[in-house]
């Protein structure tokens, strides 16, 4: 085969994507410590005064608080919501099952801007916005898909006999559920808080709409961001990157990676 | 398996709180959106009624179907872009790359996919300045300076952004999933390497790939970030009109009739694409 130098071609080429890819986060992390007002190369001294200024903005702090609360509330919301449902969807069958199942897996289709209209519509009409658990009620309702689909996909590893044994040595559901079922999702439980908090960590549109005046940090990027040029935004940023690529990659240690691993 | 109780207060405990909650946080808002289109607003206050001037207002205005058709034409062009752009990587990780190089760009993909969208968008609006790092590389092999901020091409850069991790890696798990010795039966028979992609990797990844065109879809068709602050919202997209319409305006029923146009054309889009993707191939066996 001809192999040798298309094989180089291509790995030449995934390389490019993953340059693509990471380019802006890679930036943001370089002109961090750049002191040029406008990030640019040739670049300028290094520099700290970016992360100087955010230690000392009180409204940083408020803010970083504000999505430390919102997004372990919603992890711990909406995995539980994932948790129910996965369950619900392995051991039974019923009718409108269907149904019920788009009602919970349906949310993360629909566009971040419309659920954000229709959040601050709703939350309005019956007196819940304008609150920092606003955003959380929103944000377990977009993230719990993801936690259902990780703890879905752990409980299809287990033998359904598992659950019937422990029935059968006197243990009752619930004993089955905490002794049996919940050891068993452990991991996979671990890895959607992670997930879910990664993406409400993140989360922007909704939040914004909903939060009235309780700023999350991508709501001070935001307003940052629409005033100028701002370097002090490569700071927060790398700072969130951080945050999130961290939540991320122990959600696929834990559990997601050994899935593929498993699958494949 | 217990024999089935008419009230089974075990099974209803993991089901209904979150039909409840599901109902009141998904469903309420979504159903009160498509309500208020009909509200009307005076004195910059909504009020309940049942009309349709929301919707005469959008629908005749010129520059609501200017946006319509600019977001579906650049939020396709951008799919397109993103499938094409993902498949070399996707066939080369699928094919021609380790299981354990595989597991290391999939791992590595789903990362920036969870990672803020928005402040990786506001690092390339720096490195797309006029003065920015790529036209400053450019510069130095004598080429440039280009504007690629407020242009299609940031809005396309931005969209790609958020799509092409994504599309790389659905194209990737679907073509690592395909039976490996049907393809190797295709080029032992003589099928040229192009002929053997386009004859027997395509047919067989058809699912896979139009769910990961769809996600790439709908993604760009639904973001206000990329348009906005790469694009220069010269050309509002509807997301940003929607963004206008309820954050100046105060003019909830308007944006709704737009949000509601969106998920209309989103759902007609969605069901073709899905019926298409499950549809068996003309004379294949199941």
């Amino acid at each position: 085969m001809k192999g040798r130098g298309l094989n180089i071609a291509l790995g030449l080429y995934v390389g490019l994507i993953f340059i693509f890819v990471f380019a802006p986060i890679i930036f943001s992390l370089i002109f961090s410590f750049n002191s040029q007002r406008f990030p640019t190369i040739p670049l300028g001294e290094f520099s700290t005064e970016w992360y100087v200024k955010i230690f000392n903005d009180e409204d940083v702090w408020k803010a970083v608080r504000n999505s430390v609360i919102v997004s372990t509330s919603t992890a711990v919301l909406a995995t539980i919501l994932g948790f129910c449902t996965a369950y619900t969807d392995f051991r039974y069958n019923f009718r409108f099952k269907g149904p019920y199942l788009a009602l919970i897996l349906l949310p993360p289709t629909i566009p971040l801007i419309i659920m954000a209209l229709a959040m601050l519509a709703w939350l309005s009409r019956i007196g819940m916005s304008g609150q920092l658990w606003s955003i959380i009620l929103a944000h377990s309702v977009l993230t719990a898909p993801f936690a259902m689909a990780i703890i879905r996909l752990r409980l299809h590893q287990m033998d359904p006999d598992l659950e019937a044994a422990a029935w059968n040595l006197g243990g009752t559901e619930w004993q089955a559920m905490r002794h049996v079922i919940v050891p068993f999702c452990a991991p996979a439980i671990v890895s959607a808080l992670c997930l879910t908090a990664a993406v409400s960590f993140d989360e922007f549109a909704v939040a914004w709409f909903v939060s009235g005046l309780n700023k999350t940090v991508p709501i001070v990027i935001l307003e940052i961001v629409q005033g100028n040029i701002d370097p002090t935004v490569n700071a927060i940023g790398t700072f969130v990157f951080l945050t999130s690529m961290t939540l991320v990659v122990l959600a696929q240690l834990i559990f997601i990676s050994r899935q593929l691993k498993s699958h494949s | 398996m217990k024999a089935p109780r008419k009230f089974d207060v075990y099974a209803l405990t993991w089901r209904l709180p979150i039909i409840l909650w599901q109902l009141l946080f998904f469903v309420g808002p979504v159903v009160f959106m498509i309500v208020i289109s009909f509200f009307v607003v005076k004195n910059y206050r909504m009020t309940e009624a049942f009309e349709f001037v929301n919707w005469e207002r959008m629908l005749t205005r010129g520059y609501f179907w200017d946006s319509y058709w600019y977001t579906l034409l650049i939020a396709s062009l951008s799919a397109t872009i993103a499938m094409l752009v993902a498949f070399p990587a996707a066939w080369a990780l699928a094919f021609r790359a380790s299981e354990a190089q595989r597991r290391w760009a999939v791992f590595l993909l789903i990362i920036p996919f969870f990672t803020s969208y928005l402040v990786r968008t506001f690092s390339w609006y720096v490195i797309l300045a006029e003065s920015g790092v790529l036209n400053a590389m450019l510069g130095h092999i004598g080429l440039g300076p280009f504007k690629m901020l407020n242009t299609h091409f940031g809005t396309i850069i931005g969209y790609l952004t958020l799509t092409l991790p994504l599309a790389v890696i659905l194209q990737t798990v679907t073509m690592a999933n395909i039976d490996k010795t049907l393809v190797e039966a295709a080029r032992n028979l003589g099928c040229k390497p192009l002929a053997t992609i386009w004859r027997v990797v395509l047919p067989l990844s058809k699912t896979g790939f139009i769910v990961a065109a769809l996600f790439c879809f709908i993604l760009a068709f639904g973001d206000f970030v990329a348009p906005f602050y790469l694009g220069g919202s010269q050309e509002p997209t509807l997301p940003i009109l929607i963004l206008d319409t309820t954050k100046s305006g105060q003019q909830w029923p308007r944006a709704a009739v737009v949000a509601i146009m969106m998920m209309a054309t989103l759902f007609a889009i969605a069901f073709t694409a899905i019926v298409l993707a499950y549809r068996k191939p003309k004379g294949a066996k199941a």
